[in-house]
């Protein structure tokens, strides 16, 4: 295996420029990431402009915060499946350890009247369903799936019973005057809600878009928004959608960004990451080596569900406000799909996570279902790149079904005005799907990934 | 040296009876922290179960977690995790209520009428869960991801497109299809138990759909256990690679074990469906198929297991109620023991299963130790 960061979000939609190709393919990985990215809006902008003046919704500045802001909870549950996965155990229970995360996160934040402290509890609730996997997993060796699916079945419940303490019984018993079992309150909050919480400070990123210095009241200049309102073609669809990522930035969004450094950094460049690889790719030779497989083991699927509480903290302090019943919406398992379409990478996963978290912010913020509409477009674009490529590399089997996916797509797109409104909804699965079905052949887990271990075995 | 037969039987039973008990140990201690007395509780709960109406209401419940578990039970016994039996659950009822209330079908006799509901319910479900065979065998997805997209899918957008254009009532709160005819029916069984009990009172009917589910059942331990292509369904998720060798397409194998699993699957609505509600509607039962997969768990694959399994599930989800009314616990702790339940078996299962594995290599250590050269003595026997 080598060290190179693979893109390959990027690979099929530029894979049919020839030489140019190859001058892209010599770049640093960073700055292919953001040729990438800047053609990807390229294409939104062209797009938009073809449907009309009524969508702007595409590259709006709220839509690129919002991407943002939704990416994270995906993002932060597939660094979870990652570290999980390297160190050798397939987590499906990440669903159910985001459940415990929102419901933490919330609790603490309101207990302790603190964000910080919201972000901490989310971030235990969390890491206690990935101890109770570890456990069953590594030191009881039960099926890691099955062990997941037992996580997602106890979680709900047991929030559930815990919100039902803090939101009801407790206020009964010190209405009667006795002793509250639990004695936390959720004042105004019921058995399927917390009270509303609020997330981490957001700030403006100074001089880009014109946020404050600390120690100072002046506001700097706002470099990117000058540049959207001068409507320069493109240069100010791209400033926009830049200046929407820099404004009202949150901290815990800028930390969770800040995790793919530093989890690639660990896995890849330190002594620790180095035994927890091996733990997911041949624990056999670490053991011959002195490493102590199940504590790596534990320490992966442990920080494994911290991240997935991360996640669910961050969905409930940032994104929702509240802690609410099922608001998790399977975005633990689309965060699994993010860490499959990154080939088990930190960076490949938060390509992943933004390019799954983009269908929840149209379904979310395009009303009129023009946005919804103009994107099938935008697939039947990329699908003909990917059938362009398919034929150049002799791959019929892809190119028939890009094909006809960019046909489909394609002859909905003539035949509709705007997205029927289940559509939006339904389109973060399909994305996942669709890129799964071209992809997936390409991807390499880690060799050890979903076995169970025993010592000297 | 045969294992005595006590500890075979102690093996055997030992595991689910301990899971039961570790989940009634950790739920009293919950009960206790939230101030509850777990006597009262358990006690309440016992005494509610053992009345002739709350039994009916458990078998009711347990009928259609029957039929999901063995659905998911398919799909383990390969090794195949069939996530989805939720989305196709739903999405083969919703199409079972359209074709059955649509005018053509109406006429049919009962029989015939009922059939033709099963045969679609049973089409769509194996074709959605297909859909996902399909991507794991061409396309080599992982079953798990993509049956969680599709469950997603199924609701939101098949369903949600679909249910607008044949809804009875669009304005209604909770539209639903046009309710089936008196011939879409399965009949109650009330009268063949009243011959052995007193008369079901307060208007409870034990579901018809519960003689789908014995045939479900039994189908499916003969078919694992007694036919050719059930021994190769256990070969190949035992050991792909043997099976393989010894002939078993490992591609057709998941092909067909996902399609059955889809098509059973496909009937675990119509308890639903064919009872007097007779529609598919917004607030149709979910999440059976996320429990059908915990009773498969618990009851290890096995019909008869299953059946356990899915009486206690439907025995703790009768339970919520009456803890309600008799305020002696919160309800949800309920779903807690739900959790603990699966998540114990599960473990108490894996400890038996080395147990047994240690017993077997300490039996066959001794029976041939006694033919083997002496000079090997003393080598270690793998624990």
């Amino acid at each position: 295996m080598t060290d190179t960061m693979t893109a390959p979000a990027a690979a099929p939609v530029d894979g049919d420029k020839g030489g140019l190709y190859a001058t892209y393919a010599g770049l640093s990985t960073p700055i292919r990431w953001m040729v990438a990215a800047a053609l990807g809006i390229l294409l939104l902008t062209i797009v938009q402009t073809i449907s009309g003046d009524g969508v702007d919704v595409l590259t709006a500045p709220g839509t690129s915060g919002a991407m943002l802001r939704f990416a994270v909870p995906i993002m932060l549950a597939g660094l979870g499946g990652l570290f999980a996965e390297r160190v050798g155990v397939v987590n499906i229970g990440l669903e159910g350890m985001m459940i415990m995360g929102t419901w933490f996160g919330a609790w603490g934040m309101v207990n302790f009247d603190s964000s910080l402290a919201g972000v901490i509890w989310g971030a235990i609730g969390g890491a206690l369903g990935g101890l109770l996997h570890a456990v069953a997993t590594v030191s009881f060796g039960v099926d890691h799936i099955i062990s997941g699916v037992a996580i997602n079945l106890l979680a709900p419940g047991l929030t559930r019973f815990l919100s039902d303490q803090m939101a009801i019984k407790t206020k009964e018993k010190l209405d009667a005057g006795e002793e509250p079992s639990f004695p936390f309150i959720w004042e105004g909050g019921s058995i399927t809600q917390s009270p509303r919480v609020e997330g981490l400070p957001k700030v403006n990123l100074p001089y880009l878009v014109g946020g404050r210095l600390p120690g100072s009241d002046d506001r700097t200049y706002n470099l990117l928004g000058e540049i959207d309102d001068a409507n320069i073609f493109f240069v100010s669809d791209l400033a926009g959608f830049l200046e929407g990522l820099f404004t009202q930035l949150s901290l815990f969004t800028i930390g969770a960004f800040l995790l793919v450094p530093i989890s690639m950094f660990i896995l890849w460049r330190t002594r620790l990451g180095l035994r927890l690889r091996i733990c997911g790719e041949r624990p056999e030779a670490g053991e011959t080596l002195g490493v102590n497989i199940y504590l790596y083991k534990y320490i992966g699927v442990i920080t494994s569900g911290a991240l997935a509480g991360l996640a669910g903290g961050f969905l409930a302090m940032e994104l929702a406000g509240i802690y609410r019943e099922g608001q998790t919406l399977g975005r633990g398992f689309i965060g699994l799909a993010a860490l499959i379409f990154g080939n088990w990478r930190p960076g490949g996963v938060m390509l992943g996570a933004l390019l799954f978290g983009y269908p929840f912010v149209l379904a979310l913020r395009d009303g009129t279902g023009q946005g919804t509409h103009a994107l099938l477009l935008v697939i039947t674009i990329v699908l003909a790149a990917v059938l362009v490529v398919s034929i150049r590399r002799e791959n019929t089997a892809d190119a028939i079904i890009a094909g006809l996916l960019a046909a489909v797509a394609f002859v909905w797109w003539i035949l509709a005005d705007t997205a029927p409104n289940w559509l939006p909804n339904t389109m973060p699965y399909v994305t996942v799907l669709l890129v799964l079905v071209f992809l997936s052949q390409r991807l390499r887990m880690p060799a050890a990934n979903g076995q169970i271990y025993r010592k000297g075995g | 040296m045969k294992q005595p037969l006590l500890r075979r039987i102690l093996l055997a039973v030992g595991a689910p009876v301990a899971a039961v008990a570790f989940a009634v140990a950790v739920s009293s201690l919950v009960l206790l922290l939230a101030g509850n007395n777990p006597i009262t509780a358990f006690g309440d709960m016992i005494e509610n179960a053992s009345r002739l109406e709350t039994f009916v209401d458990i078998v009711n419940e347990a009928t259609p977690l029957y039929i999901s578990g063995i659905a998911a039970a398919i799909g383990f016994r390969m090794n195949l995790f069939n996530i989805g039996v939720e989305g196709q659950y739903l999405i083969a009822a919703f199409f079972a209520a359209v074709v059955g209330s649509a005018g053509f079908v109406t006429d049919l006799p009962g029989p015939l009428h009922v059939s033709v509901i099963l045969l679609v319910a049973m089409s769509v479900g194996a074709a959605w869960a297909g859909l996902a065979g399909v991507l794991k065998v061409t396309r080599g997805i992982n079953e798990v991801i993509s049956t969680i997209m599709l469950n997603f899918i199924a609701v939101g957008g098949v369903i949600a497109a679909l249910l607008v254009r044949f809804a009875d009532d669009t304005g209604a709160t909770n539209s639903g299809t046009t309710p089936l005819d008196e011939s879409g029916r399965m009949p109650s069984l009330n009268n063949i138990v009243e011959i052995f009990t007193r008369e079901i009172g307060k208007g409870r009917e034990l579901t018809g759909v519960l003689l789908i589910a014995i045939v479900v059942g039994i189908g499916y331990h003969l078919f694992i256990n007694r036919t050719r292509i059930g021994f190769d369904f256990r070969a190949s998720g035992y050991n792909p690679m043997a099976a393989r060798a010894g002939g078993v397409p490992p591609k057709r194998m998941i092909l067909y074990a996902m399609l059955l699993s889809g098509a059973i699957a496909g009937l675990v609505g119509m308890f639903e469906v064919l009872s007097d509600k007779g529609q598919y509607s917004q607030s149709f039962v979910r999440s059976i198929g996320f429990n059908g997969i915990a009773v498969a768990l618990i009851g290890r694959n096995n019909a008869t297991g299953i059946a356990v399994g899915a009486l206690l599930f439907g025995f703790l989800n009768q339970s919520s109620g009456i803890l309600q009314i008799t305020e002696s616990a919160t309800p949800e702790i309920v779903e807690i023991m739900k959790g603990i339940i699966v998540l114990s078996a599960v473990v108490a299962y894996e400890v038996v299963r080395r147990i047994r594995l240690r017993d077997e290599a300490r039996s066959a250590a001794e029976a041939t130790e006694r033919r083997v050269d002496p000079s090997l003595e003393g080598s270690e026997v793998p624990a």
